[in-house]
């Protein structure tokens, strides 16, 4: 590495570590000593309980929908499909480019047609779909890139050959062979559902991001500590697709590496 | 009646047409190679066997029973493909065994056949490695294992040797032989590779453009090309065009040469005659035959055993094999006299190339 080099990584730390350093600090301030007051208040309050394990519910169901419907899409494109391949990956980056808040508007609409059951509308699962929605780009290109890390169709038709049917080709042979890219996919959607705040907010359903914005406007040292556990939450989703990245023993299993 | 049938096949996508109805039968036990170079429709033809393509018409009847229609995962196809069909999340045994699995058989059986199958292959110390930690070659073996495992009614190979380095697959090549001819499996291998397929089969079938241009032993192949195309597919061979010049007898470039294959040809018919580099004898021109071809040494390719010796004879360049010590005593600049024994030649009528396409049973 080069001076320049490290200079810029110095740069970088600093730019990245100062401001989470300085919330970390607020944090712990307890008058003119430190203590972790503000984490006990949060941990205390029950709001804290009820949204944050909305979100997790709402997270866990995001991701079993997108999995469900990402990975027979994404096989079927590779093994069937591939002069699609381009127009799914457009469509599924454009949840980069619409604002949520559009995103939003579309779906309340779409809810008020009368075949949606009324039932549903009043649980907050409603926001899955939006959810799977915005997670489009993250399910899709994690697991894009393990499926072309793989030779779909020499172990499709190798599985065929041995009498396997679609769900055990699909569920011994495929899945195991893109469950980096799938875990990687999923972590990135918690990480995004955990922090989502329009489309709950336009919804009106008390999230966990919602509740990070309602401490943030009312209490000051709280809202530094829900800012560092928020954090933390993201930080162990990106440490969880690490892992699963480098687990020993399995073969092929690299996030989008070549074999 | 034949085992393995590919009756009337054909096979189009959209404008391409890559399989002309072509018609072969195995027998039980035999080992039949699809041979040509890529695009003929090789492939395509056994993966229609396989059952990963359907063919546009025509059927695949094995014991007589029609499977065109049959799923692939119902046909009891053991297939071995060209690299990197291992399972990589499961080793060498996990992978043998699959087929087993889905075949619901019993733990002990499963473990008793997959013992005996990593042994035949000889890669019983092998059986705890992934993929990824295996050679190429023995990859293959793995991926033959896997494919023998469940007992398969039939045998396919789509290139299997084509990804492994020149030693591997001249003895992967033998040892497959060597477990088809133990088992008596009948066999369908794939190649472009003409030796391959010359010293592993029971028959060859030569395919150009989707249709097959002949289809015999190796050595009816090697030595009585039917068609121009397989003389050329198959190894080195000299071609002269001449005509015919009287019964047995042909002309090339006014040297008369005798052919015992162009007898009951009629005078004045233009014909190519084809011989063998081994066949071909040279000496110095002087004191030759008249019915030698005279021209002058131009290169020494060193082969080993032999030395191929090019010889330039005005419109015709040709080759001969000949015993190292033979060729050194003539070197380059020599003028030589080509000859071969009258039997030693073959002809075949000088046409166009795609004249071999009247001999295929005419479409609907």
């Amino acid at each position: 590495m080069t001076r320049s080099g490290w200079f810029w990584i110095a740069v970088g730390v600093i730019y990245f570590f100062v401001p989470l350093a300085a919330t970390a600090e607020f944090s712990l301030k307890d008058g003119d000593s430190y203590s972790f007051a503000a984490y006990r208040e949060i941990f205390d309050d029950p709001a804290f309980r009820d949204t944050f394990f909305l979100s997790l519910k709402l997270a866990v169901a995001t991701i079993v929908v997108a999995l469900l419907l990402f990975i027979p899409t994404v096989y079927w494109v590779h093994l069937r499909l591939p002069q699609f391949r381009p127009l799914v990956q457009f469509l599924c980056a454009l949840p980069f480019v619409v604002p949520p808040i559009v995103l939003i508007v579309g779906l309340l609409y779409v809810y008020n047609y009368q075949w949606v059951p009324a039932k549903y509308l009043g649980s907050p699962y409603y926001l899955v779909p939006g959810y799977v929605v915005l997670g489009f780009p993250f399910m899709f290109f994690a697991l894009d890139n393990a499926f072309r890390a793989i030779d779909v169709h020499t172990l499709t038709e190798a599985s065929q050959s041995l009498g396997a049917g679609w769900i055990r080709t699909l569920w011994r042979v495929i899945l195991p062979n893109v469950l980096t890219g799938a875990l990687a996919g999923a972590f990135l959607t918690f990480a995004l559902v955990m922090g989502e705040f329009t489309m709950a907010s336009l919804a009106l359903f008390n999230t966990f991001p919602t509740y990070i914005n309602y401490i943030g406007q009312t209490k000051a040292n709280p809202a530094a500590a829900l800012t560092i556990i928020s954090f933390g939450i993201t930080w162990l989703a990106l440490l969880g697709i690490l892992l699963v990245g480098r687990r020993p023993g399995r073969a092929a299993v690299q996030v989008g590496g070549a074999r | 009646m034949p085992y393995l049938e590919l009756e009337k096949l054909h096979k189009e996508f959209g404008d391409f047409t890559a399989i002309h109805e072509i018609d072969v039968a195995l027998e039980a036990g035999e080992f039949l190679s699809l041979l040509g170079p890529s695009g003929c429709g090789k492939t395509t033809a056994l993966r229609i066997v396989a059952g990963f393509e359907r063919p546009t018409s025509g059927r695949v009847v094995v014991e007589g029973k029609d499977l065109t229609s049959v799923p692939p995962n119902h046909r009891d196809m053991g297939m071995v493909f060209q690299a990197y069909s291992l399972f990589p999340n499961m080793n060498a045994e996990d992978n043998v065994e699959f087929g087993l699995r889905v075949r619901s058989r019993s733990s002990a059986e499963r473990r008793k056949r997959v013992e005996e199958l990593l042994e035949l292959v000889g890669l019983t110390a092998a059986a705890k490695r992934y993929p990824h930690q295996l050679s190429g070659g023995m990859q293959q073996r793995v991926a033959l294992a896997r494919a023998l495992a469940i007992e398969p009614r039939v045998l396919l190979l789509d290139e299997p040797l084509s990804a492994l380095d020149a030693k591997v697959r001249v003895q992967l090549r033998e040892e497959i032989r060597r477990l088809q001819t133990q088992l008596g499996i009948t066999t369908l291998y794939v190649t472009h590779d003409q030796e391959e397929a010359l010293s592993v089969s029971d028959r060859v079938a030569v395919l150009s453009h989707g249709r097959i241009e002949q289809i015999g032993s190796p050595a009816e192949i090697y030595n009585a090309p039917g068609t121009p195309f397989v003389a050329e597919f198959i190894g080195t061979m000299n071609r002269l065009e001449a005509t015919v010049a009287e019964s047995g007898q042909i002309d090339v470039n006014g040297t008369v040469v005798p052919v015992t294959d162009a007898r009951d040809l009629p005078r004045g018919e233009r014909v190519l005659v084809l011989v063998r580099p081994e066949i071909l004898e040279l000496q110095r021109a002087d004191g030759a035959a008249s019915s030698a071809l005279v021209g002058e040494v131009v290169a020494h390719i060193f082969l080993g055993a032999i030395t191929r010796v090019k010889v330039d004879a005005g419109e015709h360049e040709l080759s001969a094999d000949l015993p190292g010590s033979r060729a050194a005593g003539l070197p380059v600049g020599t003028r030589v006299a080509a000859s071969f024994p009258a039997d030693g030649g073959r002809v075949l009528a000088l046409s166009e190339p795609q004249a071999s396409a009247g001999e295929a049973p005419a479409g609907p």
